[in-house]
């Protein structure tokens, strides 16, 4: 007797939207190859999916300790900031004799440790000065996107650099590359929980805290490291934003993208209140989010109906994970 | 006719888990001026009878019959209009609301302005005087101990007009004084007309109060006995399904170990505000009794010693170097702790029964090295077996399992990663008699190996049995220790009461 597993309802919603769409969206399915590349709206999903489905990678972990992490989009802000400005002002950026401007190595370097940075702090304001994590990292949420405008000096920084911008727009293997960043950002943090026995400590830090500390589980390091794997993500998540529109917007990248990191993590199935997660289910959230939204579009729906398809389907799906709803739809046995 | 029909009346009651039959067709009856004793192995299904009786779980057949009239209740609200109060087996309380906030939520007294403070206040205090609790009504419930909480979810269900009141387990982690005013209260509620159904695994008070007895096994009923005409043994029997004579173990064996040196010693340790004054050493083969009242400190000089909580006078000595431990330390120095909230500070709801019992295991492996999926089940299966737990599939959520059983799971967490040292605060609360005598005999059984024992239970026969010494703690100091020789009921009582 297996249980099903818990992303059951959101790959359930994912294939009905698809198949709404192979019946109602011609073309959907359809898929060119241009210059050893494709595309095609399935292929351009698996592209625009990338930044969130990033940050929710990291944000699972976050949840799953009972905690959130709302700074995500901010700092994804501000290593597009730190990554824009290294290429756009060249000049001031020779630091220990490397020029950072040059390398795209180095300038990515830079947008993930900018993350690395950020998660430390959040990770250091929940484990060490216990502040609740919703308000810990309300306060980079905030004062984030005021760094990042320091960082940029109140402009919207833009450049060309081609190979920077590759970051979004180039291909690999047909594929493009944002798809193979967030394929292989995954594969990294499954080895890392699942290989290990990281997810077990982490599933039971979220579910019962204090009998993790009583087992011997070091949680203030867990939860470091949570919040540190969520920074790096939303680093990298950042600079695929910040090469996408080769340049930095302080205002306006990643703004509110927190907010749909963690509808696919629930949707996916886990839960806010912690304990079991699961990437795959997350993944498929993250997913199904964005089929919606490309499903929205490409049918010419108005845009602003975008957000209401897209909450009553998060509602559906939380609402058949929901035992309580279940408990309500089961017609009542009558006692004979 | 109302000469015949029972107050309450369960016919035919049928629930399924998925996997696991739990209740069988159960009938049962319930007359006013009754205390009913509901018993049987862990696992027998008590829980579940009276959680399909007030509904937190729906039966999948059979009717419910109050004074004759057909009840549905849909959840435990709905149960208490029906004159149905419940204390349940896994204390429900709200923990960051005060005690006064948790006995009347729900249904706060009223005035003009809101709730009325004064009335809660009032009502507080005589829910607490019926159980004589004597506890500060604004302390917050979390901030309490067990047995405390255990009597506030008492004087919660007592505080609602009730014709039925069901108690599962309610004295599993209180002392005989506690118990004794919680059966002056029963007793006045049966004069009352009151219908009590009572659910333990202590047969001594089973036969002091109980009526009638309805004994479940497997999810059936075995039958149901005036209590005064069914003799103990033969009540054994029909709980455990076989002749009570294979639980009678041989008289331990005496406990010298002078060869040995003490490894662990802690001289007028404490902690201000806390337990002080602990002086004991503890031998390799050693069982070290705490006795004591409720409150006495027990529980305390537990998690100091495993450095949940940290001392701040006197020395804590492990193998002859003072120690500052931390849980995570201890656990890599060979000692552990089995938590005696095991709901708030022992289990890992929604994980496997597996995952909760190698957790430990995994946690001294260092977490790179993953203890491979086939290597949990073996570890899980080998205390399953070794503790009888019940069903034995490993792969379920632990809370799935009865209370006595996910007990079971949490000792089997420790043993499996042999402990030089294990404090155990009351591991065998919930337990069944059966189990009970395994577990005693486990403890004794790895004493002889060398292992040693902090063995906490407010039942004192059980420390008797099992404790190389006795350390009687009183108003949170140590006052005395009881060698073997000298240690029975008599003498530990009245070390513990004496007055000085
Ligand atoms: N929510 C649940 N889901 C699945 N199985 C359950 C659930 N609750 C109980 N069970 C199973 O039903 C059976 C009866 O359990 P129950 O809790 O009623 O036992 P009990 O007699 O109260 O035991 P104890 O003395 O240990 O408290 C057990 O096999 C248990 O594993
Ligand atoms: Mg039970």
């Amino acid at each position: 007797m297996k249980s099903m597993p818990s992303w059951i309802y959101a790959l359930g919603a994912l294939i009905f939207v698809l198949l709404f769409n192979a019946f109602a969206t011609p073309g959907f399915f359809e898929i060119n190859v241009l210059d050893g590349r494709l595309f095609g709206s399935v292929i351009d999903i698996l592209n625009r999916v990338a930044p969130v489905a990033l940050l929710s990678l990291g944000m699972t972990l976050v949840i799953a300790t009972r905690g959130v992490d709302l700074s995500v989009g901010a700092v994804m802000a501000m290593s597009g900031a730190v990554a824009a400005s290294l290429i756009a002002r060249p000049e001031g950026n020779i630091l220990l004799g490397l020029n950072f401007g040059d390398s795209v190595f180095l300038i990515v370097l830079a947008g993930l440790v900018t993350g690395l940075l950020c998660g430390l702090f959040n990770g250091l304001l929940v484990s060490r000065a216990r502040i609740q994590p919703i308000v810990a990292t309300l306060l980079l949420m905030v004062a984030g996107r005021g760094v990042a405008q320091l960082i940029s000096d109140g402009q919207i920084i833009t450049f060309s650099a081609p190979a920077f911008a590759s970051i979004a727009r180039g291909a690999t293997l047909g594929m493009p590359n944002p798809f193979w960043i967030v394929v292989l950002f995954a594969a990294v943090i499954l080895v890392l929980t699942r290989w290990t026995a990281l997810g077990l400590f982490i599933e039971s830090l979220g579910s019962n805290p204090i009998a993790a500390r009583n087992v011997g589980i070091n949680t203030g390091a867990l939860l470091l490291f949570v919040y540190s794997v969520t920074g790096v993500c939303a680093g990298m998540a950042g600079m695929i934003a910040a090469a996408d529109i080769q340049g930095a917007d302080a205002n306006n990248a990643g703004l509110y993208l927190e907010l749909d990191a963690i509808l696919a993590v629930s949707v996916g199935g886990t839960l806010l209140s912690g304990g079991r997660f699961s990437l795959v289910g997350t993944l498929i959230g993250a997913i199904l989010m964005q089929t919606l939204t490309t499903t929205i579009l490409t049918r010419g729906v108005a845009p602003e109906l975008t957000l209401v398809v897209k909450a009553l389907v998060v509602l559906a799906v939380c609402l058949l994970q929901s035992p309580t709803f279940l408990h309500m739809l089961r017609p009542k046995k009558v006692a004979a | 006719m109302s000469e015949s029909t029972p107050l309450l009346h369960l016919q035919g009651i049928d629930k399924r888990f998925p996997g696991v039959h739990a209740l069988k067709g159960i009938d049962f009856e319930l007359e006013t001026e009754e205390i009913h004793a509901l018993l049987g192995e862990n696992g027998a299904g008590k829980s579940t009878l009276i959680k399909v009786l007030t509904g937190v779980h729906a039966a999948d057949g059979g009717s419910i019959c109050i004074e004759g009239r057909q009840i549905a209740p849909r959840n435990p609200n709905e149960a208490v209009t029906f004159g149905i109060s419940t204390v349940y087996q896994e204390v429900n309380l709200a923990p960051n609301l005060s005690v006064a906030e948790n006995i009347c939520l729900g249904r706060e007294p009223r005035n003009v302005f809101g709730i009325d403070w004064r009335a809660v206040g009032e009502r507080t205090k005589s829910a607490l005087n019926r159980v004589g609790l004597r506890v500060d009504p604004q302390r917050l419930v979390g901030d309490i101990s067990i047995a405390e909480q255990q009597l506030v979810a008492i004087a919660r269900a007592l505080d609602v007009e009730a014709k039925v009141l069901i108690l599962d387990e309610p004295t599993s982690s209180l002392d005989q004084d506690e118990v004794a005013q919680l059966f002056a209260t029963l007793r006045r509620l049966r004069e009352e007309g009151m219908g009590i159904i009572f659910v333990t695994h202590f047969l001594d008070q089973v036969y002091e109060i109980s009526d009638r007895i309805t004994v479940l096994r497997n999810g059936e009923r075995i039958g149901t006995f005036q209590t005064d005409e069914l003799p103990r043994i033969e009540l054994v029997s029909h709980m455990i399904g076989r002749s009570a004579e294979s639980l009678e173990h041989g008289a331990m064996a005496s406990h010298e170990v002078s060869g040995h040196e003490p490894f662990l010693t802690v001289t007028n340790f404490g902690k201000r505000g806390s337990v002080q004054d602990l002086n004991f050493e503890i031998r390799s083969g050693e069982v070290i009794g705490l006795a004591g009242l409720l409150g006495s400190g027990r529980t305390e000089t537990a998690r100091l010693l495993f450095g949940i909580d940290h001392g701040t006078e006197g020395g804590y000595q492990l193998d002859n170097r003072s120690a500052h431990l931390t849980p995570r330390s201890a656990i890599s120095r060979g000692v552990g702790l089995n938590v005696e909230d095991r709901k708030a500070e022992g289990i890992f709801p929604g994980l496997s029964i597996r995952e909760n019992m190698v957790v430990v295991a995994q946690v001294k492996r260092r977490w790179w090295q993953r203890i491979s999926t086939a290597e949990q089940k073996q570890v899980a299966d080998e205390y399953v077996s070794a503790l009888q737990l019940q069903p034995p599939n490993t792969d379920r959520n632990i809370e799935n399992l009865s209370g006595g059983n996910q007990q079971k799971a949490l000792l089997g967490r420790w043993l499996a990663v042999e402990p030089r040292l294990l404090l155990l605060d009351e591991p065998t609360r919930g337990i069944d008699i059966g189990a009970k005598f395994e577990i005693m005999a486990l403890v004794e059984r790895l004493r002889l190996e060398g292992k040693s024992f902090v063995f906490i239970s407010s039942e004192l026969s059980e420390v008797i049995r099992v404790s190389s010494r006795i350390v009687v703690l009183r108003d949170r100091r140590a006052v005395t220790t009881i060698s073997r020789a000298e240690a029975n009921e008599e003498a530990v009582v009245a070390a513990i009461a004496k007055h000085e």
